[in-house]
């Protein structure tokens, strides 16, 4: 038993970087439903062929000629989506950084994340299959983010996202405005806290350049791990995620991440509507936060209904996150349907629980649009993505369902219920038959 | 919950003498190309008719004549004015500061004598926020985590004071049974079994404060055939504030609003109930799919949860179906946009019914749990929840199924006014 799960834990780290593990050796073709690709226009008796994990094609049903030894499902009156992607969530009881001081980007939230957390099956229920799970906002610096497909597995590793030299991918996240204030060591007023984020950002462009410079092995300064995860920032390998919701902290994070040279997804951004010309002219794109009411901190007092809309208008890219437990996972696609009601065009409501996430994350090449090649992450929906009746009825990770409301242990994570919201083993088999 | 309403209504005409003067040019007609009027099938083609603040005819348009240099707007669908059953907003402001915060106060564990109407902020953000999705009327005041917090208030959200908004000034008596019950750190009741001791010690001190004021009245020590009975009556109690409107509750003047989510503990509210013969409504109730037969049999309503209040603590077994296992077992319920301490700082009672009617509730059911229904468990509906002649002019529009995402509230109406017209 022990050999197997050590055995597991080493095998996804080697195969991930090629085609995604799985053990859907058939092909599999889905006939008659609507498709919104995301790219591209939406097709209304539509087909999806995926194998191995992968999308083989996808388009008008007629187009598309299907393998002979394929399984083929009527999915006649459905609507197939993209796998939605959460670019900020905290799913996993994860943590990060701790008290003892603002700054801290050693810690990583891949050591912190409980995959049997009940965050993990609801984040599949509402149809999400690739998160962005990050440590909290009461810090500048609450430690490196890691980006997870939600594949059924029972450790962190069977769910990573590792890139083609077996990086963990994965952001470093900050924050600003109130919630990083504090007694010291933590900043007392906003021009503290700018001041202590320059300074170690100065701190590490030297490591960097010393690393770099230093003649042999031996005279290399040693190993720092915060300096050097900030160094992967500095040279825009690691994306920073920044929490920022008032009008001049959004300025703030601009002015520095153009000093220092990172890139920045800026996230909430609560009065993003009132700078929205100046965060176009950054290019950074907005993860933003859709919530039924201004107000609960004085930050978002000014939030509006408006913003993505606002944004895109100015030209801005636009995503929606859960922040779940702020906005609980199985809601996600409602963050869309809200801010289309307040003007957000169809296209770019869409592709904020999609593509435009996945541009955020790095990960565009392979997810968040059905496009062949790309991953075979998809929803299938009782009907239009925006539409409040509109139910999961399937989720799918890499050609493998990993959500499905027929059955009754996932409908009762659905609609939620008596011990719905217990944690459970993703694998249960160990849990069936008798007990002796 | 109707008697003791007299004084209500006496309170009632006051305000709306009051608010004569500036309605008076709110001469108006809603027409809508379907009118939900509450009070029988929906109407194609409907007209709404409001003068002077009260709606005067209902009907189709072909039918129903819009007198002269009435304003008229239109709109796809028209529903009555929607109303919130359970909030805190105008107490509980947009900032979450402690300056504008006053919905709960921890110095003991019971203070019935706290009246929402003394803390009620009528132009508070979050008021005008809920109003301009359509909610016309709100049942606000003290929150959810103290025992006994107080008295609630029922308004409109017009804005213009609560003097004016009242439209019952004390309606029921705000109560926490549960883990939520517990005192703020570490102060007593630190236990279930503390809670409901001091909550029936407390209705047993309100029962004998009731028999002394009857003493009191009769001039006797009650009993006529007694020897003594000539001998001059005792004196009254000296009024207390906290009992006074205890003894309404056990006079089934006013229910009392338990807020209470796990089965053990309704079970524990319904016990207390019969215990004292009062009247409750059940508030929140996140498992009252495991009791509903219990439920049923108290015959008391439930003014349920926000079905997307986060499922946490007491609320983790909490369904997006609660509300259709409730209308399939017709227990009358109510929607509310509840109580949250950080963001959303107020939730939209609109988008909770919305995302019931899209969990197995029917779109009837859903809309009357903004409405009729509500005004009902509420006792309000000789005035609010229908589009009926008599009640007062209250309407929300929509340009499309009021329930969808998509859809926008496009006016709002209250008394014959205007007050929104923003579409959002």
């Amino acid at each position: 038993m022990k050999k197997s799960i050590a055995a597991a834990l080493l095998l996804p780290l080697l195969l991930l970087a090629a085609p995604p593990a799985t053990s859907q050796e058939k092909p599999m073709a889905f006939e008659g439903a609507h498709i919104i690709p995301i790219a591209g226009a939406e097709i209304d008796d539509g087909c999806l062929v995926i194998h191995q994990g992968r999308i083989l094609a996808v388009g008008p049903r007629a187009s598309i000629s299907i393998p002979r030894d394929a399984e083929r499902r009527d999915v006649r009156g459905k609507v197939l989506f993209p796998g939605l992607i959460c670019t900020h969530s905290h799913v996993g009881q994860v943590s990060g950084a701790d008290r003892s001081s603002p700054i801290q980007p050693d810690a990583r939230a891949l050591d912190a994340i409980n995959v049997r957390h009940e965050g993990f099956t609801r984040a599949r229920a509402g149809g999400l299959t690739t998160v962005n799970i990050m440590p909290g906002s009461g810090h500048l610096m609450s430690g490196q983010t890691v980006y997870l497909k939600l594949r059924r597995g029972n450790t962190i590793d069977e769910l990573l996202l590792p890139d083609e030299s077996g990086w963990i991918r994965g952001g470093m996240k900050m924050a600003n405005g109130t919630n990083p204030q504090g007694s010291p060591p933590f900043p007392g007023t906003r021009a503290k806290a700018a001041s202590l984020v320059r300074e170690v950002y100065v701190k590490a462009q030297e490591y960097r350049r010393k690393r770099a410079d230093a003649e042999s092995e031996d005279k290399k300064p040693s190993r720092d791990l915060g300096l050097e995860a900030l160094g992967e920032v500095l040279d825009g390998k690691r994306v920073v995620h920044h929490h920022t919701h008032r009008h001049d902290d959004i300025l703030t994070v601009l002015r520095l991440a153009e000093e220092f040279g990172f890139r920045v997804v800026l996230h909430h951004v609560s009065e993003g509507w009132k700078v929205a010309d100046e965060i176009a002219r950054s290019g950074a794109p907005c993860s933003i936060i859709v919530l039924d009411s201004p107000g609960g901190k004085l930050e978002a007092a000014d939030l509006r209904l408006e913003t993505g809309a606002i944004l895109e208008k100015a030209g801005v890219l636009v995503a929606f996150h859960t922040d779940d437990f702020i906005t609980d996972s199985r809601l996600f696609m409602r963050s869309a349907g809200l801010a289309a009601r307040a003007g957000m065009s169809r296209q770019a409501a869409l592709a904020g629980l999609t593509l435009s996430g996945a541009k955020m994350l790095d990960l565009e090449e392979r997810i968040g649009s059905l496009e062949e090649g790309k991953d075979a992450d998809f929803v299938i929906l009782s009907g239009d993505p925006l539409s409040v009746y509109t139910h999961v009825l399937e989720t799918w990770v890499e050609g493998e369902k990993v959500f499905d409301r027929s059955d009754p242990e996932d409908r009762l994570v659905a609609t939620g219920g008596y011990g719905a919201s217990h944690d459970r083993d993703e694998d249960s088999s160990c849990c069936t038959g008798d007990v002796r | 919950m109707t008697p003791g309403f007299t004084t209500l209504k006496i309170g009632l005409f006051f305000g709306l003498s009051a608010f004569l003067p500036c309605a008076a040019s709110a001469q108006i007609a809603v027409k809508g190309r379907v009118v939900h009027t509450l009070a029988g099938e929906p109407i194609e083609n409907g007209v709404v008719v409001v003068r002077e603040g009260k709606i005067t005819a209902v009907g189709k348009s072909s039918e129903v004549l819009i007198p002269e240099g009435f304003r008229v707007l239109e709109a796809a669908v028209v529903t009555p004015g929607l109303i919130d059953a359970h909030s805190v907003v105008g107490l509980s402001g947009i900032y979450n500061q402690s300056h504008d915060q006053d919905q709960l106060d921890h110095t003991s564990a019971m203070q019935p004598e706290l009246r929402g109407l003394d803390a009620y902020n009528a132009r508070e953000e979050l008021v005008a926020w809920i109003r301009s999705f359509g909610v016309t009327t709100v049942h606000t005041g003290p929150a959810p985590g103290a025992l006994i917090s107080g008295q609630t208030v029922i308004v409109k959200t017009s804005g213009r004071g609560v003097d004016v908004d009242a439209v019952v000034e004390s309606a029921m008596i705000a109560c926490t049974i549960g883990d939520q019950a517990r005192g703020a750190d570490g102060k007593t009741p630190g236990t279930r079994s503390k809670v409901i001791a001091l909550l029936r010690a407390e209705l047993l001190k309100a029962g004998e404060y009731r028999r002394k004021q009857e003493k009191a009245r009769d001039g006797s020590g009650g009993d006529p055939d007694e020897e003594n009975a000539e001998k001059k009556a005792p004196e009254p109690p000296p009024r207390d504030l906290g009992l006074e409107p205890l003894v309404r509750v056990l006079d089934k003047e006013m229910p009392l609003l338990v807020t209470v989510h796990r089965a053990h503990d309704i079970l524990s509210a319904l016990r207390v109930a019969e215990e004292f013969d009062i009247n409750l409504v059940l508030d929140g109730v996140a498992e009252a799919h495991l009791v509903l037969d219990r439920i049923k049999a108290s015959g008391f309503p439930v003014i349920l949860h926000p079905p997307m209040a986060r499922t946490r603590g007491v609320l983790e077994n909490s369904s997006f179906e609660t509300a259709a296992r409730l209308a399939e077992s017709d227990i009358p319920f109510a929607f509310q946009s509840g109580f949250e301490g950080y963001v959303p700082k107020t939730r939209v009672v609109l988008f909770e019914a919305a995302l019931a009617a899209a969990n197995g509730l029917a779109f009837d059911r859903a809309l009357s749990g903004i409405t009729l229904s509500a005004a009902r468990i509420l006792g309000i509906e000789d005035r609010v929840g229908s589009l009926e002649p008599g009640k007062d002019g209250d309407l929300a529009l929509f340009d499309g199924d009021p329930f969808e995402y998509t859809t926008h509230c496009t006016g709002v109406v209250i008394e014959g006014v205007v007050v929104s017209q923003t579409p959002r």
